[in-house]
């Protein structure tokens, strides 16, 4: 429906400069002041939830049952999202991107969070994951390269993880062995969220594993190299996210695919899942929303006893409660996105905001269930795929138990 | 003869700031008017107009010289104007009239936009203006075709289809009608309002809202203007519609016919 929208041409070097500065001082008066609560946010960034908002609700929500039910993202949603400069969020208009906050990302992600968790995740890999590293690690000939395709209309992927290393990532034994002005990989990724559809795949192999984890090295693929799609998996939740295992077979990449240094590319996982920790928790704090505002309206006309079931006090309190759980998780999500954006160390606030977000998500999906009764139980309403999706945020991007893994350090270092 | 030079057209786009249409409206309870403690957006058919001066620009590129948005409202009506900008539109004009003032009459707003067209004329004038058939909050219907009456120009409201032909300086509208479609051909300027099926207005895409934030907009009070928007209408009262009863059921043609006289219906003959 919406027709393609051309970006600018190349901004001169004033106008980037003037307009970086503009995103650091942002419209609003009262973010000017610099003590304001988490809910205030700059104009371009409310403009944008709302602008998600209505495309969420007119292009996505008719497609989420039937994506759901066949386990497949619906192309046109993704053609969507790009047209909608929702895949370059933070990527410099030089690069074809919106040069928006980290911010303005977090709410986007949110925002298709609660209409479709899988949709959300989509966004978000692609954006706090892939595009940000080839913003922070790459060269400017790599950025010049990958970013605009980013930006316009290629998926990308991050593919980290193995049939044998999750949480143990460093485990990993994927191998790329120099060959000449190549690297020749092989080995297989498992669980890799959007590879079906990608056509850009970061993936991390160890080029020398006698340094163990300092090994560990960055790879920029493309699909067309050779890339295999293998098993697909069938999930329990966000079914329409594609989640494909990779089989590398000799696969030929060359040397300047290399993304920041050989054996730099532990740091560069460890780094990124902190923005992508970020991201994850906003998804569930949108899932959580989500499964509330289709659950609660429904309360307040189901007529029991005489009177609207929402207004007896034991479900009163109970959807209270809820807004409670689903506020707290927002306001952590933000305030890690907050203290990003300020430069200020947000690992442990991030593991925070992951951590709640995914319990919450998790809590009031399953409550939202319940208030609906037998309707929240089928799967005609949507309630219950709230929670089906939900479970996967205490797994996914580091689980629950690494989050509290990374917060006891924190706490440890304080204390003792 | 040589052909005489392609006419920049300049596009005029009245906006109105409304309560949301998803938004479940309730009477205050001073029965003076609707709780407007609610979500506010762009006015649909306004949002179309948008749309359309959009469309109009991809189609004939440069023969557009410019897309102005106009409003007039309190402070808050400004995200409006900005949500217009992000959709595409160059520049935007602020009637800003005072939070506590009653909302402007059809007919002000029309000698509003009047003063505004009036203004425009140093920098080329204004060809061709695209508005809302009506504003979702009082369904008037009124102000395109008052401002074309105080302009003297002609107008094309309900408009489902708009064609522009710069060379000729002329406009080709279908319109809705009661007995179906109309297609007028105008002189510019014109004055064209929009209905529902004339096109589906597109999402602001984020680099759009980002660009939007150096798209510059003017603020203006009504007495810059000259004009003077005190109502000539006082709303006695605001009440809901009555609740719906529920219908009867009938056993037979003859009886639906008895009931309909009943009822006083006096089309139905026995």
């Amino acid at each position: 429906m919406s027709a393609r929208l051309r970006f600018l041409k190349p901004a001169t070097r004033l106008a980037r400069q003037t307009s970086q500065a503009s995103r650091a001082f942002s419209c609003s008066a009262s973010r000017a002041s610099e003590l304001n609560s988490l809910h205030t946010f700059t104009d371009e960034e409310n403009m944008l939830r709302e602008s998600v908002q209505r495309f969420a609700q007119d292009m996505v929500a008719p497609k989420v049952r039937e994506m759901d039910e066949a386990e497949m993202m619906d192309r046109g949603i993704i053609k969507g999202l790009f047209e909608q400069g929702l895949m370059g969020i933070e990527t410099s208009a030089d690069h074809g991107g919106a040069e928006s906050s980290f911010t303005a990302a977090i709410i986007a992600i949110e925002e298709l969070a609660r209409v479709d968790p899988s949709v959300s995740v989509l966004c978000d890999v692609h954006n706090t994951l892939v595009n940000t590293i080839f913003r922070k690690y790459a060269t400017k000939e790599q950025q010049d390269k990958w970013l605009p395709q980013l930006a316009e209309s290629q998926l990308g992927s991050f593919c980290l993880s193995e049939p044998a290393s999750g949480s143990d990532a460093f485990a990993l034994q994927t191998r790329a062995k120099k060959d000449g002005s190549h690297w020749i990989i092989n080995g297989s990724k498992m669980w890799i969220t959007n590879s079906y559809e990608a056509e850009i795949f970061l993936i991390f192999a160890n080029v020398d594993p006698s340094k163990g984890y300092k090994g560990i090295t960055c790879f920029v693929a493309t699909k067309d190299m050779g890339i295999q799609i293998a098993k697909k998996e069938q999930k329990l939740g966000i079914r329409a996210s594609s989640t494909c295992t990779l089989n590398f077979d000799d696969l030929k990449v060359p040397e300047e695919n290399v993304i920041g240094e050989v054996g730099q590319g532990y740091k560069i996982a460890i780094e990124i899942l902190n923005e992508g920790r970020v991201g994850i928790a906003a998804q569930m704090v949108g899932l959580a929303q989500g499964a509330f505002d289709k659950s609660v309206p429904y309360t307040y006309e189901r007529k029991q006893f005489g009177q609207p079931i929402g207004t007896f006090q034991g479900m009163a309190h109970q959807i209270a409660a809820a807004a409670v759980d689903i506020e707290a998780a927002r306001l952590l999500t933000y305030n890690a996105a907050r203290r990003k954006e300020e430069g200020k160390n947000f690992v442990k606030e991030a593991a925070m905001a992951k951590y709640y977000s995914s319990i919450v998500a998790q809590r009031v999906a399953g409550s939202a269930i319940e208030w609906a009764g037998g309707v929240g139980f089928t799967r005609e309403t949507g309630i219950e795929k709230y929670w089906r999706d939900s479970k996967i945020g205490a797994i996914y991007e580091g689980t629950s138990n690494i989050q509290l893994n990374t917060i006891a350090k924190f706490i440890q270092k304080e204390y003792s | 003869m040589r052909p005489s030079a392609v006419r920049l057209l300049n596009i005029l786009v009245p906006i109105k700031r409304t309560i949301d249409y998803a938004v479940k409206i309730r009477v205050n309870p001073n029965q003076t008017g609707v709780d407007t403690n609610v979500k506010h957006s762009m006015n649909p058919f306004d949002e179309i107009a948008v749309e359309e001066a959009i469309r109009l620009r991809e189609k004939l590129k440069d023969e557009i010289k410019s897309i102005k948005v106009v409003t007039i409202g309190p402070p808050k009506a400004a995200d409006t104007l900005r949500t217009a900008l992000a959709m595409g539109a160059d520049s935007g004009i602020h009637i800003e009239v005072p939070e506590s003032a009653p909302a402007p009459e059809p007919l002000g707003v029309a000698k509003a936009l009047k003063a505004i067209i009036e203004r425009e004329e140093e920098k080329g004038g204004v060809d061709l203006v695209i508005m809302g058939k009506q504003a979702i909050d009082d369904d008037a219907g009124q102000t395109g075709q008052m401002l074309a009456g105080v302009m003297g120009w002609a107008q094309a409201t309900f408009a489902s289809k708009l064609v522009v032909d710069t060379g000729k300086k002329e406009a080709s509208v279908t319109r809705e009608i009661d007995g179906g479609l109309e297609e007028v051909r105008c002189k510019l300027p014109v004055v064209v309002t929009t209905d529902l099926r004339l096109n589906e207005p597109r999402y602001a895409s984020l680099p759009n809202i980002m660009k939007a934030k150096k798209k510059p907009i003017e603020k203006i009070s009504a007495s810059d203007l000259g004009i003077d928007l005190t109502p000539i209408f006082e709303t006695i009262q605001v009440t809901e519609p009555p609740k719906r009863t529920g219908g009867q059921k009938v056993g037979s043609v003859d009886e639906l016919v008895a009931k309909l006289k009943e009822a006083g219906i006096t089309a139905v003959k026995s």
